[in-house]
């Protein structure tokens, strides 16, 4: 995830300090990736070398307050518009577990899909846990409120295609076997084996 | 705590010699009042004959089936059917409304039969029907109404009058998400009232809805998320 960008796009609508950019930041996400001050603090500090935000002097009560330069508004405006590499570290993470789980002997498959099924399903039921929660508690009018809920709404539809997948490995695996074990029971089928002799083993 | 649904090490063979088909073997199982329990699994790993089994639709081959303390293996036929249509609310795979009737009539039929006049079971389809969001359609053929609707009159039948179990296979089977989560609300909401109840589902958003999921395989329960029964009731006193 891109702090930078995020704090950038953040001090775009205002100047902000370090504690009021994080509790921006939070509001708007929701706790799904918190940041600590020292994240945010060492952020600004590059963003400021790079002369994409200036410090502009303290507020009132001697918070040293970031505001965004002209370059940092062109940063935001091409981040926006510049698609997200599709690269997701945890997904990928599970599918070079499960191509290793497959290939390396003795490993029980099935055990390591249906671990990872539950603790993703688990993770499933706590997001929905959450979005009933935040709907009883919205009234709905609250532009933050709605971000936060279409973060969760990302996370549930992350979850749910993991499990997704997950059957569809399970499916494909269980499917493999069986064509196996039939290969390996039926005789060639070219010539007619005579009978009395012993059975042939059937290769792929 | 007692459970509301209570199977103990249930099996359900069918056929018999080369044939049979081993449905369930050794299932062990329970939904306690205030909870949902989620049942996943894929075709064909025995999800619907545990449901008819915990709605007396069907009866195990062995093991122990009990609703509310009633051991419903050992009742008669006729007990039996009065269990499912005063305790427990079942909502089948297929619609399973009849077409002669209004959305009204629907809800009520299961109220007549079990005695209660034309009158009460009416003002009890209502309210029923109320509660499911469609006090409007009340006297709209199943014909005339959408999926999502139909499908509210089939839960408004299960839960009419007070029902403490109620069992649902694939409730949200041919609806689009929205209106599948708006149903999985109504199930949760009836739950959170104080019924058990039990929904099988192939969808994992759906699924977790449910305090807790089992998973099924080949007839068997493989594993469980959730958490236990006294932090779910902890969490839910704070909510
Ligand atoms: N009446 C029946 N006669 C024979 N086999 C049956 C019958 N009902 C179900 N089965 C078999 O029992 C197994 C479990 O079926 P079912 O409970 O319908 O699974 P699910 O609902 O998970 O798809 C399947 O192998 C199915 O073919
Ligand atoms: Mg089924």
């Amino acid at each position: 995830m891109s702090v930078k960008h995020a704090l950038l796009a953040l001090l775009e609508q205002e100047p902000m300090y370090g504690y009021q950019l994080r509790a921006e930041f939070e509001r708007r996400t929701g706790t799904a990736w918190p940041l600590n001050v020292g994240q945010v603090y060492t952020t600004l500090t590059r963003l400021e070398r790079d002369g994409l935000a200036v410090a502009g002097g303290e507020d009132g009560e001697g918070h040293l307050v970031y505001r965004i330069t002209d370059d940092g508004r062109a940063e935001v405006a091409s981040w926006f518009t510049t698609p997200v590499a599709r690269t997701q570290p945890p997904r990928d993470e599970l599918a070079i577990k499960l191509a290793l789980a497959v290939t390396v002997p003795g490993v029980d498959v099935d055990t390591v899909i249906q671990q990872q099924r539950s603790a993703t399903m688990a993770a499933l039921q706590d997001y929905t846990r959450l979005k009933r929660r935040a709907a009883e508690a919205a009234d709905g009018a609250e532009r933050a409120d709605l971000a936060w809920s279409l973060v969760l709404d990302s996370l549930v539809f992350g979850a749910e295609a993991e499990i997704r997948w997950l059957d569809h490995c399970e499916a494909r695996l269980r499917r493999a076997a069986v064509e196996q074990g039939r290969a390996a029971a039926r005789p060639p089928a070219a010539a007619p084996r005579p009978v009395g002799e012993a059975p042939a083993r059937g290769a792929r | 705590m007692n459970a509301v649904l209570q199977l103990t090490d249930v099996t359900r063979v069918h056929g018999t010699g080369a044939g049979e088909v081993h449905a369930l073997r050794g299932i062990s199982f329970a939904a306690h009042a205030g909870e949902l329990v989620a049942v996943m699994g894929p075709s064909g790993s025995g999800k619907s004959t545990l449901l008819t089994i915990a709605g007396g639709l069907d009866q195990p081959t062995s093991g122990a089936v009990r609703v509310e303390g009633t051991d419903l293996v050992g009742l008669g036929q006729q007990e039996r059917a009065r269990m499912r249509r005063t305790s427990i609310g079942y909502v089948f795979q297929g619609l399973n409304l009849i077409p002669a009737l209004t959305a009204a009539e629907n809800v009520a039929l299961p109220r007549e039969l079990d005695g209660m006049s034309v009158r009460t079971a009416r003002e009890e389809a209502l309210q029923a029907l109320e509660e499911v969001g469609i006090a409007d359609l009340a006297e709209r053929f199943p014909d005339d109404m959408s999926g999502g609707q139909q499908q509210r009159v089939a839960i408004a039948r299960a839960v009419v009058g007070e029902r403490r179990l109620i069992l649902a296979d694939e409730p949200t089977g041919a609806l689009d998400t929205e209106t599948g989560e708006g149903i999985l609300g109504l199930l949760r909401a009836r739950c959170d009232a104080g019924a058990a109840g039990v929904l099988v589902t192939h969808e994992a958003r759906h699924a977790a809805w449910a305090d807790r999921v089992v998973f099924l395989r080949d007839g068997v329960v493989v594993d469980e998320t959730g958490t236990d029964r006294v932090e779910v009731l902890t969490e839910r006193a704070d909510a």
